[in-house]
């Protein structure tokens, strides 16, 4: 036994990285002569100890949620998916043409039909990258990167030209009907005594986005495909040898994973926005990466590091509103994060596994 | 479109091309070494913040440069770090430096300069002048060529000439010298350099260092040559595009000189034309926007011959025991 027990890895390791990564924003902080210690109670004032802020911090984890298992699927099965930017703008394409051309008697019904339309174009626009990678070898993170730029500019031709109602100024569609208005957690929890949540964003959208957590756990752990992709990430040339079709497998992983993070747009394009504007994912796709490498790729992981995220993003919005601190300070955060749990995890693995082993040397 | 709007459109792609040229030789001498590099962007934002920054407070352009290929370099340093010594993912590795350079170039302009996030713009001094080459003057006049000299080789900033000068140093250096030889071997086949007894570190650091000098020249040119200060998110893709040239050349550094002036054709052509009418059928902008990412996956998928990767591209070496 050379290596260091499950738990220090899954829950010891990214506990050092985000230290790490909090340590360094907070010399980033002093070093633009603001307090760290300030700037951080603010942030939790701002985000979890009214229940606004936690209506907001909530709605962020919802598109962090569903970003961070649409990479964290595609990292099982070793591919790197960057598109979620583009794949969540075209979801936000499929909920409002479900919306706008389809009049829904209730919400009910709407949301169910505008999750399938927002799987349904995110997918579609993970399938050419996936085809390419599976027939032709093209590196996926080359082409999912061309195709968020792709989206965006399709996105804006289809806004600009298209579904933007005469006479309007600004490229965004026209607003949905009341009708697939979706009840927001001030709706739902608030009552005339105890008013809850208010005015915050958080929908209904996050509960399914936990059903999403669940789902992704059963189809990775608990069924025949997610074995195969499972399989396929830790040695193709064995999953290969097993009968497991690698097309196939890159091609359905990639589905699943433009699925979800098209589903984020029911989020923002119904929960929140009530209409498709332009930046509507305003770069929730990347900090997907982010999460899905902070959750260790496990829909717990996931979901705990998403709520982490929306806790930075609507503290990062509290400290922008009171200090001279910019909200690019979120961007930073997000970037150490990454470089430390993704990109610098044996520096922080290796002298942890080391001290686990002298350890059990000394006992031993 | 008359011969002088021609010239014009030339002029500015080869102005537009400057950067991406330099982007994409930095890329083809890290990739050839077997280290991907996705933050080609975040190297550049840097060095353009940081170039702007010390021009605008020392007012010397020179310092400026300096500056803007140090922080170009560090953020290199960093890369190296995470997919060379630490053999971590280099892909992961690219997107963390492009977030860190998008965010700490707006924080610390704010703290700067307290402008929104840019810099002042620059005065004379502070910026690249543009320099006219002997005799253009005189050769003005004469028709046809005296034009084009006059107007699309004469006229640029130092940086555009260093730009269009790499192309065949970048091609002596890897085909040319023993250092380019084993560079290139190492992105191939690691094991065969090291068994060769030559340090696949020590050359990879090299490669990931010159990546980031030719980063540095981008950022600083866009800038101090092409603009007067820096603004937010200023490279606006360009790093990405210069990948897409990457791999639209083959990883070959001539190709990768016509690589991009298509693409910095396709950007001046974007610019100054907003929808394209041909007879009948309108081009959005939008489009012309595209064209470029269109275009790589158009390669990348093969289509018009294969572009194959160095082998050991992407992989971190693993001394055997």
């Amino acid at each position: 036994m050379d290596r260091m027990p499950n738990w220090a890895d899954a829950v010891l390791v990214p506990l050092i990285s985000l230290l790490l990564a909090a340590i360094l924003s907070a010399g980033v902080i002093l070093a633009i002569g603001e307090s760290p210690v300030d700037a951080f109670s603010l942030m939790v004032e701002g985000a979890l100890m009214r229940s606004a802020g936690w209506g907001y911090t909530l709605y962020y984890a919802t598109n962090f949620i569903f970003t961070g298992l649409a990479v964290s699927v595609a990292f099982h099965a070793r591919l790197f998916n960057i598109g979620g930017e583009g794949q969540a703008m075209l979801g936000g394409l499929g909920v409002a043409l479900v919306c706008l051309y389809i009049p829904w008697p209730h919400w009910s019904l709407a949301i169910v039909a505008g999750a399938v339309g927002a799987a349904l174009f995110g997918a579609l626009w993970a399938l050419v990258p996936a085809y390419l990678q599976a027939k032709r070898g093209s590196h996926i993170v080359i082409t999912t990167i061309m195709f968020n730029f792709i989206a965006a500019a399709l996105l804006n031709y289809v806004l600009v030209n298209l579904l933007r109602p005469v006479g309007a100024m600004d490229p965004a569609t026209a607003r949905f009907p009341d009708a697939v208005h979706l009840p927001t957690f001030q709706d739902m929890f608030s009552t005339a005594a105890t008013p809850l949540f208010r005015g915050a964003p958080a929908n209904v959208s996050f509960f399914l986005a936990l059903l999403a957590c669940g789902l992704v756990w059963l189809l990775i752990w608990r069924t025949r495909l997610g074995y195969e992709i499972r399989a396929f990430g830790h040695s193709d040339s064995a999953a290969r040898y097993a009968g497991i079709s690698p097309v196939r497998i890159t091609v359905v992983t990639m589905l699943i994973s433009g699925g979800l993070a098209g589903m984020m747009a029911v989020n923002t394009t119904m929960g929140e926005a009530e209409r498709l504007v332009m930046n509507a994912t305003e770069g929730a796709g990347f900090i997907g990466i982010a999460v899905a490498l902070m959750g260790r790729n496990h829909p717990i992981g996931v979901l705990l590091a998403a709520i982490l995220f929306g806790f930075l993003y609507q503290g990062g919005a509290e400290l922008a509103l009171w200090t001279n601190i910019p909200r690019e300070l979120i961007v930073v955060i997000q970037a150490l994060v990454i470089l430390f749990t993704g990109a610098l995890d044996n520096m922080v693995r290796m002298p942890l596994e080391r001290a686990f082993l002298a350890g059990r040397k000394r006992r031993a | 479109m008359d011969f002088l709007t021609l010239l014009q459109v030339l002029d500015s792609t080869v102005r537009l091309a400057t950067p991406l040229l330099l982007a994409c030789l930095a890329g083809l001498f890290s990739e050839r070494a077997g280290i991907f590099d996705i933050g080609l962007e975040g190297k550049m934002l840097a060095s353009a913040f940081f170039a702007a920054a010390t021009a605008a407070l020392t007012g010397s352009v020179w310092l400026g440069l300096l500056a803007g290929i140090a922080s170009s370099m560090v953020l290199s340093a960093i890369h190296g770090l995470a997919s060379i010594t630490f053999r971590g993912n280099q892909l992961i590795s690219g997107v963390a430096i492009n977030f860190l350079a998008a965010g700490m170039t707006v924080l610390i302009a704010q703290d700067w300069f307290a402008q929104g996030g840019r810099t002042p713009s620059l005065m004379s001094g502070g910026r690249f002048e543009d320099i006219t080459l002997p005799l253009a003057g005189t050769l003005a006049p004469v028709p046809i060529i005296g034009p084009i000299y006059a107007e699309l080789i004469s006229g640029h900033s130092i940086l555009v000439y260093v730009a269009f000068l790499c192309v065949p140093a970048t091609w002596w250096v890897l085909f040319r010298t023993r250092f380019g030889l084993r560079l290139r071997a190492v992105g191939e086949a690691p094991e065969a350099v090291d068994t060769a007894g030559v340090s696949v570190i020590g050359l990879r650091f090299a490669a990931v260092g010159i990546c980031g000098l030719l980063c540095g020249l981008a950022g600083a040119y866009l800038a101090t040559g092409l603009q007067a200060g820096f603004v937010k998110d200023m490279t606006a893709g360009r790093g990405y595009i210069a990948l897409a040239a990457l791999i639209f050349a083959k990883w070959r550094p001539w190709y990768a000189l016509w690589a991009c002036l298509l693409f910095g054709l396709l950007q001046a052509v974007a610019l100054r034309y907003q929808n394209i009418d041909l007879g009948g059928i309108v081009i959005p902008v939008q489009f012309m926007d595209a064209l470029p990412y269109i275009l790589t996956v158009v390669i990348l998928a093969g289509f018009v011959g294969k572009a194959i990767p160095p082998r050991a591209g992407g992989e971190p070496y693993v001394k055997e025991r």
